[in-house]
């Protein structure tokens, strides 16, 4: 035999054993273990997929840790090799757990009962007693007590044995528990792989978004989906209506409601149809769902350049900060002469002076008393380089901020009030809007990990529950008398098979019509 | 009676169930402290017929009274607790487990009934100790968490808070009797090997064969399990779903949710495989156990996410 042909050999082996170990129920509960164990981080550390800005503010206040985090997948534990290399070989694991059980199964469910074993008193649970009925009669007695379990009678030199099993079921349960676990992670992929989540900020008083990529503030989709299969559906926002505990209330400024109204059109040239969205009723267009994720205050700014042009004039949506609505902004205008123009600054929803104090502070979310505070740049946006930019944030480095001697120029404005800037032209704060952040997704085939995990559900109810059970009787005729041993067998040990015994030979004594006799002796 | 009335008598009923319990716990306490120095009770066969049966010492009257005063206070507790979870509910006119200290108060009370009930049907007053103990910390760091009753906040105007939480609770107290029943597992068992036959004196002998216990713990585990699969892995995601737009999104709730899950999944298990029986599994319950109190304790107050309800 060449060398070549033992080292084969050693490798079937090797992998035999790789295998054998990978499926065995003790490597299954320390993967089990270990994904709980892995799963940890990812709720201590913020995560990519779940809030970006929460991680990105983790790098500011942890500069040495973070990156270190960074490169051992710390912010996106659940998408990390190693996560994943947990649950892919708990996955392998499962299924070279299941196949070979689900054949002994098959086999097992079309097979008989085992025959009785030669010495009862071995079992957990055995009894014995006489009767006057013949054998025959406590055959037929037996199928009674029995029930609905398998049973084979055997006829034994003048020995009738009752072979019996029920319970089934059992292991059937268990199969679909973790079969259903798969078929749950397949649901769980398919999801992912063809769905697609953005999100849109859009203002109240007719503010506008039509289903399409560049209207998206942010947009993930799986890598097997398609951006140009975007459902082309079109929304108006008439009406954001935001409602909190009054002022002075127990929990004063807690929300208590918040719904989005307005119309859409499922696609271009169908008729308008009206939309009534709150937080937990999102609107189903087709398989696309569009939810209520947040809302906040959108001033409308009307700016006038210094040649006396109306250089802008739009809401813009002010991001909340704080449970008070404290809210931060920017506003771009790239159209303004000579120099364009740039604004950052805070809106507070019901502003309250603090002790003489030049800055306010919002007392309450809602808007009791408005007011916006903006610094102001003049200079170059930086906007024609090409790269998109964030409607969020304000690229300053070719700015020059306007100063009022030695502090920072600022405007401070209610609505209806005007102010003049610095070079001329002026800026008013004409109305109060609100918006609306939706949340725009589809996930295809969402009901399978549903259905799956209810089936797992049933499937492990049923294996906590049932009994796998075997019986066995033998009856022999002694004299006139008839001596009947009875053995119970649970293919899971229990403590009250005894019990259980008690309660099977009064059925079937019952059956046997014992019990009066009992009651005459 | 108007709702700040009902808020007012759920306060005092939570705060006299606290005591009450507290008082409980010293009962059962002082049943198994009477009892420290008695033998346990022979089988029934061994003693014959009726009238040769030993009399009850002094010390085994007095451990029983005691433990038929603690049952009497923790019924009492759970009454008057029962009460203040409804009343609370009628305050802010709405499923009465919306925050930390309403879920605080609720899971108290559905784990004493829970204990009442298997009280009844398999005798497990013996955990009554750890049970009153527990249930008074609970309510008592509840009462730090306290917020007045009223309204919710949008994202729980659902019929699913009501569904979604109660699984929780009903889960999590048994949990928690299963939890309670393999630390004395843990003890008698240990007990049971290092304890020479004529030392085995006071109440821990008293009390069922760590093999019972154990079978107890089990059954108690196998009723949670499914009722947390459905509260944590259905439940949830269908209303994330409604609410968020997503049914699985790694909030740190849910992620404690799913350890808490893989954990039981584990003990549950380790109960069917050889050579983790017992003590392994009593460990693991008791690590399910401390990851569902950490998702209601520490996720609330110093992890956050999309589940922060605690204020």
């Amino acid at each position: 035999m060449s060398e070549n042909a033992v080292s084969e050999l050693g490798r079937r082996e090797l992998t035999r054993w790789f295998w054998r170990q990978l499926t065995s129920m003790r490597t299954a509960l320390m993967l089990l273990l270990l994904l709980a164990i892995a799963a940890v981080p990812g709720s201590l550390v913020p995560q990519r997929g779940v809030d970006a800005r929460a991680v990105e503010t983790y790098f500011l206040d942890h500069p040495k840790s973070a990156p270190i985090l960074d490169d051992l997948g710390f912010f996106s534990v659940y998408s990390s090799p190693w996560f994943s290399a947990v649950y892919l070989l708990l996955m392998v694991s499962l299924i070279g757990c299941i196949l070979p059980r689900s054949f002994v199964y098959l086999r097992a469910a079309r097979a008989r009962p085992p025959k009785a074993p030669r010495n009862f008193s071995r079992l957990p649970a055995s009894a014995s007693f006489e009767t006057d009925a013949s054998p025959d009669d406590v055959v037929a007695a037996a199928r009674k007590a029995l029930g609905r379990s398998r049973i084979d009678v055997a006829d034994r030199e003048g020995v009738r044995e009752v072979s019996a099993e029920k319970g089934f079921l059992r292991e059937a349960g268990n199969l679909v528990f973790h079969i259903s676990i798969v078929v749950v992670l397949i649901g769980v992929a398919v999801g992912t792989l063809f769905g697609y989540r953005g999100s849109v900020i859009v203002t109240d008083g007719g503010g506008q978004f039509a289903n399409s990529l560049p209207q998206y503030d942010e947009f993930s989709s799986g890598t097997l989906f398609d951006t140009d299969d975007l459902p082309p559906f079109a929304l108006t926002l008439d009406k954001v209506t935001a409602r909190f505990q009054p002022f002075g209330s127990p929990q004063a400024g807690a929300p208590r409601e918040f719904r989005a109204k307005g119309t859409y059109a499922a696609s271009p040239g169908e008729d308008d149809k009206p939309f009534d969205i709150t937080v937990n009723h999102p609107l189903a267009i087709g398989s696309t769902s569009v939810y209520l994720l947040g809302q906040g205050y959108a001033p409308v700014f009307k700016i006038t350049d210094a040649q006396g042009n109306v250089v802008y004039n739009d809401a813009v949506p002010f991001l909340p900060a704080d449970a008070t609505y404290t809210s931060n902004g920017i506003i771009k205008v790239p159209d303004a002469q000579p120099e364009q123009l740039g604004f950052q600054g805070f809106f507070l929803p019901t502003a309250v002076s603090q002790g003489g104090k030049e800055l306010s502070t919002s007392a309450h979310p809602a808007a009791a008393n408005p007011l916006v505070g903006l610094n102001v740049w003049r200079g170059d946006l930086g906007l024609d380089e090409g790269t998109g930019q964030s409607v969020f944030i304000l690229d300053k480095t070719k700015m020059e901020q306007y100063q009022d001697g030695a502090k920072a120029f600022r405007v401070s404005l209610q609505p209806g009030m005007a102010a003049d800037l610095p070079d001329g032209g002026s800026i008013e704060f004409t109305e109060l809007r609100q918006f609306a952040r939706f949340q725009i997704g589809s996930a295809p085939l969402v009901k399978v990990p549903l259905f799956g995990i209810i089936a797992g559900l049933i499937g492990l109810m049923t294996s906590l529950t049932i009994k796998p059970r075997r019986t066995w009787i033998r009856a022999r005729q002694d004299g006139s008398r008839t001596v009947v041993d009875v053995a119970v067998l649970d293919r899971v040990p229990r403590d009250d098979l005894p019990a259980d015994l008690d309660d099977f030979l009064e059925r079937f004594k019952d059956a046997l019509g014992e019990t009066e006799e009992k009651a005459t002796t | 009676m108007t709702l700040e009335n009902l808020a007012q008598v759920s306060n005092y009923a939570v705060a006299s169930a606290t005591g009450i319990l507290a008082l409980a716990f010293v009962a059962y306490v002082a049943q198994w402290g009477f009892a420290r120095n008695v033998a346990p009770e022979r089988e029934r066969v061994t003693a014959g017929s009726a009238d040769e049966l030993p009399q009850a010492s002094v010390p085994v009257e007095r451990s029983n009274m005691a433990g038929g005063i603690g049952l009497s206070l923790t019924t009492l507790a759970t009454i008057v607790l029962l009460v203040g979870v409804v009343t609370r509910g009628l305050a802010a006119e709405r499923a009465p487990w919306g925050n930390m200290y309403e879920f605080g108060c609720a899971a108290t009370v559905a784990a004493l009934l829970v204990y009442l009930a298997l009280v009844r049907v398999w005798e497990i007053d013996w955990v009554g100790p750890i049970i009153t103990a527990f249930g008074t910390v609970v309510l008592g760091a509840s009462a730090m968490v306290y917020v007045p009753a009223g309204p919710l906040v949008p994202a729980l105007h659902s019929y699913w808070l009501v569904i979604h939480v109660f699984g929780a609770i009903i889960s999590g107290s048994a949990f928690f009797i299963g939890a309670a029943a393999s630390v004395l597992y843990l003890i008698k068992s240990r007990a049971e090997r290092n304890t020479p036959e004529d030392k085995r004196v006071g109440f821990l002998w008293r009390i069922p064969a760590s093999a019972k216990i154990d079978q107890v713990a089990y059954r108690v585990h196998a009723f949670a399990f499914p009722i947390w699969t459905f509260a944590a892995l259905i439940a949830g995601p269908i209303w994330a779903q409604y609410a968020w737009g997503r049914y699985w999104g790694w909030d740190p709730k849910e992620v404690w949710a799913f350890i808490t899950w893989v954990v039981y999944a584990g003990y549950l298990h380790a109960r069917a495989t050889a050579g983790w029986k017992g003590k392994a599994a009593a460990i693991l319950a008791l690590v399910g156990f401390a990851t569902f109190v950490f998702n209601f304790v520490g996720v609330n107050l110093w992890v956050g996410g999309m589940h922060s309800y605690a204020k």
